[in-house]
């Protein structure tokens, strides 16, 4: 057992690092970060230069084949791009569900003309997409989406509204889930498309989170025409166009990186005076320090246990299914617990040093227990999936989608 | 990255696998819970064909001088299997503690009657109520002569040698060493105890000038005796982590068939999810095990924070693991006849022997300071 890379990792690596070091500046600290934001337009331009950059030295979609830009290489060789990076201060976030989940939607059912005139501008920066499927009263249950799509001549017509979806403020382009036909249960009522976002009748409105930060849109349709040539896949066959795109939203979405973590919350409780002398002489502190220690380093190794298979060009276990499930309500325990340890202060934004960072883990860590499967969907994904156990009875099953809640 | 275990190493448990769940079935378990026999004769005799005590044994002595990663991947099937036999005692604690501080002549007797099955070994520290730590030993060691009282003993019966704490007049947590005592002698009497696992027997060890000799330099028994914990504590990671899934998939298999309300149980996401943290708890500890493994495998200077994060999450899985168990099975997993017992057994008799996880966490956070500081 090891963590060393094979050798044609570490010429890899060794390869990346020199790129990286010629092309972008190293992060003085790892909490510095450089993510997406609303607020700061001249990130994306920014963003679309290295993006840009990085494509051209063909390190953009490592895994993707070697017509479509990419190396054709294995997935382990993009988990260390990916790590090498990490260590550079560039800007990240903005092309990851486009490349991470459209396009790859895109390669399984688009045209070859269509692949030809839309995957090399997203792989280069130059068009951003974005991911239109939950809807106000389709979250958890998304194929419960109420978006109209329908025909008219060659093109379809499209009435209805999306939410959360990431990135929609500055995206050229979209796939969207739609319901065709009312009159069928409600799997089988759905079909795919991709849009421009420019499209007249697409009206787009920011949420502004709960953490104040808003990633986030609305987005609304109103008589926006498609032409039946941007279908992805057959009429009534979206579901399974959709799960192709949730599949790739699995190995997309990652942990948080960087943030505050144990070191911290022990350097916070070193500085504590409680009334017995310094928290972390306190039994119950380094009870709940021991803890989440054993998660964070749990979580790293399970980790290595993923990258593992994939440098031995296996499949991975279904280890990796447990990660949210124990990341996202670690953030939030721990910020709570952290601000606990500050007293009465521990409201204040700018009193105590790692006072803001961990209440932005707090905070934060309400919308990571939702964000992309809640805690709840998650295990009844590891019960399904990883033990085998029966999934929940559907009353509206074999029901027409237009007759649900109606007795 | 190659953070796993190799083909051969995979094979091997397969092996010990195959072999207890023909041999070592639950009710073997059972046999042993209710009966009076110390151990599974039977089961510990055909391990011992199979080579298992000789595994970690260096071929000088007698052994297969394999590394420590074959001996966890057998400790975590003797943990699914809750097998009955002195595994935890001999193969880990003695065993180790003889690799650890043991002079040559001792590796010669005691490890090469290990690796032939002649010998059973056990760990005696703890007497009585208290925790153990230097101050309360009050069993002493003095000129070859062992006087006192150990309780309980694992495989205290069984063994037939034990290594013991005692004081030797050192101060602070220099007051004690470990001796190695033959439990073969007069002046050794052994007593049967009752505890919360009939199906692992324990003892009380009387030592009346018991002959005894060092094992490792005087004063040092404390010291020793936190490495020895280091390396059991990941040993009993692959067990408790063995144990925690035989019991997950124990209560899975019941939810299935189980109907409630018109449905199998396994169908309802209370059900659902108390299972699937199970699991949750299971990888991280899997995981963590792992990693213990590997610094133990190559004397790592990471292994007390690696052992101790092992432990920690492997006590949680096996105890979440165990009691949820009887949770899903509701009333007939209460009854004596139902094999759930076993594990919520076992779970806390693991959690308990190398300290207890309040323990562990406490030092594994003065473990992160000292690395911190460092």
């Amino acid at each position: 057992m090891d963590f060393n890379d094979t050798p044609e990792e570490a010429a890899f690596r060794k390869e990346v690092r020199t790129w990286l070091e010629a092309n972008a500046t190293r992060k003085s600290d790892d909490t510095q970060s450089f993510r997406a934001r609303n607020d700061d337009p001249g990130l994306l331009v920014k963003a679309k230069e290295w993006q840009d950059k990085k494509a051209k030295a063909g390190y953009a979609r490592i895994t993707w084949p070697k017509e479509f830009g990419g190396r054709g290489a294995s997935p382990i060789l993009q988990v260390i791009y990916q790590q090498e990076e990490a260590n550079y201060l560039v800007p990240l976030g903005f092309f990851d569900i486009g490349l991470g989940m459209c396009i790859p939607t895109m390669m399984a059912y688009a045209s070859p003309e269509h692949l030809k005139r839309y995957v090399k501008p997203a792989l280069h920066g130059q068009e951003v997409w974005c991911q239109l499927f939950s809807e106000p009263a389709a979250g958890s249950d998304v194929a419960g989406i109420r978006t109209k799509a329908e025909r008219d001549g060659d093109d379809w017509v499209i009435n209805g509204q999306k939410v959360w979806t990431s990135g929609a403020h500055y995206s050229d382009f979209g796939i969207v889930i739609t319901r065709t036909d009312p009159n069928v249960p409600k799997h089988s009522g759905l079909t795919m498309f991709f849009l421009d976002m420019k499209s007249p009748g697409v009206e787009v409105r920011p949420i502004k989170q709960m953490s104040g930060g808003a990633n986030f849109n609305e987005v609304f349709f109103t008589n926006v025409r498609i032409p039946d040539s941007q279908r992805l896949g057959k009429v009534g066959e979206g579901w399974k166009a959709a799960l192709t795109t949730l599949m790739n939203e699995r190995l997309a979405v990652g942990l948080p990186s960087g943030g505050l973590d144990i070191d911290e919350l022990m350097e916070l409780a070193r500085d504590t005076d409680l009334e017995d002398g310094p928290a972390i002489r306190n039994q119950t502190v380094r009870s709940k320090i021991a803890e989440w220690y054993v998660q964070q380093q749990g979580l790293k190794l399970t980790r290595y246990r993923t990258l593992t298979a994939l440098s031995k060009g296996q499949t991975p276990g279904p280890e990796s299914s447990i990660i949210k499930i124990v990341a996202a309500p670690k953030m939030q325990d721990m910020g709570a617990f952290a601000m606990e340890l500050m007293g009465p202060a521990g409201i204040m934004k700018e009193e105590i040093p790692h006072a803001g960072g961990f209440q932005a883990q707090w905070i934060g860590g309400a919308g990571f227990r939702i964000a992309g499967g809640t805690d709840e969907i998650l295990r009844n994904i590891v019960a399904e999936r990883v033990l085998g156990m029966p999934a929940d009875v559907r009353v509206d099953k074999d029901i027409p989608f237009n007759q649900l809640g109606k007795k | 990255m190659n953070f796993d275990f190799s083909d051969d190493q995979k094979l091997l448990k397969e092996q010990v696998r195959k072999f207890l769940a023909d041999k070592c079935p639950t009710k073997v378990v059972r046999r042993v819970l209710d009966g009076n026999e110390t151990h599974a004769e039977d089961v510990w005799k055909g391990l011992v064909d199979l080579g298992v005590p000789a595994t970690g044994i260096p071929e000088a002595y007698g052994g297969l001088g394999l590394s420590p990663l074959e001996v966890c991947v057998i400790a975590e099937e003797i943990g699914r299997a809750a097998a009955p036999v002195p595994f935890d005692s001999s193969v880990v604690l003695a065993t180790e503690a003889l690799k650890l501080a043991g002079s040559e002549a001792q590796k010669k007797k005691w490890l090469t009657a290990l690796a032939e099955g002649k010998a059973i070994g056990t760990l005696a520290i703890a007497e009585g109520a208290q925790p153990p730590k230097p101050r309360s030993i009050r069993t002493t060691f003095g000129n070859g002569r062992l006087n006192g009282k150990k309780v309980p003993v694992a495989d205290g019966e069984a063994a037939t040698f034990a290594i013991a704490l005692a004081n030797t007049g050192g101060s602070g947590d220099r007051a004690v060493s470990l001796v190695i005592v033959d439990l073969s002698q007069a002046a050794v009497a052994k007593k049967r105890v009752e505890t919360i696992d009939p199906a692992r027997k324990h003892a009380e060890l009387t030592f009346t000038d018991a002959n005894a000799e060092l094992l490792g330099a005087e004063g040092e028994g404390w010291s020793l005796l936190e490495r020895l914990y280091d390396a059991a504590a990941v040993y009993f990671a692959f067990a408790q982590v063995g144990g925690a899934e035989a019991a997950m998939w124990m209560a899975r298999d019941y939810a299935l068939q189980r109907q409630a309300f018109g449905r199998a149980i396994a169908s309802y996401q209370a059900i659902k999810h108390k299972l699937a943290d199970c699991y949750v708890k299971l990888e991280l500890a899997r995981s963590n095990a792992y990693y213990g493994a590997m610094m133990l495998t190559e004397g790592g200077a990471d292994l007390p924070l690696a052992a101790a994060a092992a432990r920690i999450a492997a006590t949680d899985a096996y105890d979440f693991a165990a009691k949820e168990n009887i949770q899903t099975h509701g009333g007939i997993g209460f009854t004596w006849e139902a094999d759930t017992q076993f594990h919520y057994r076992r779970s806390r008799v693991m959690a308990l022997s190398l300290g207890g996880p309040m323990a562990w966490k406490d030092k594994l956070v003065s473990r992160l300071e000292q690395k911190n500081a460092a």
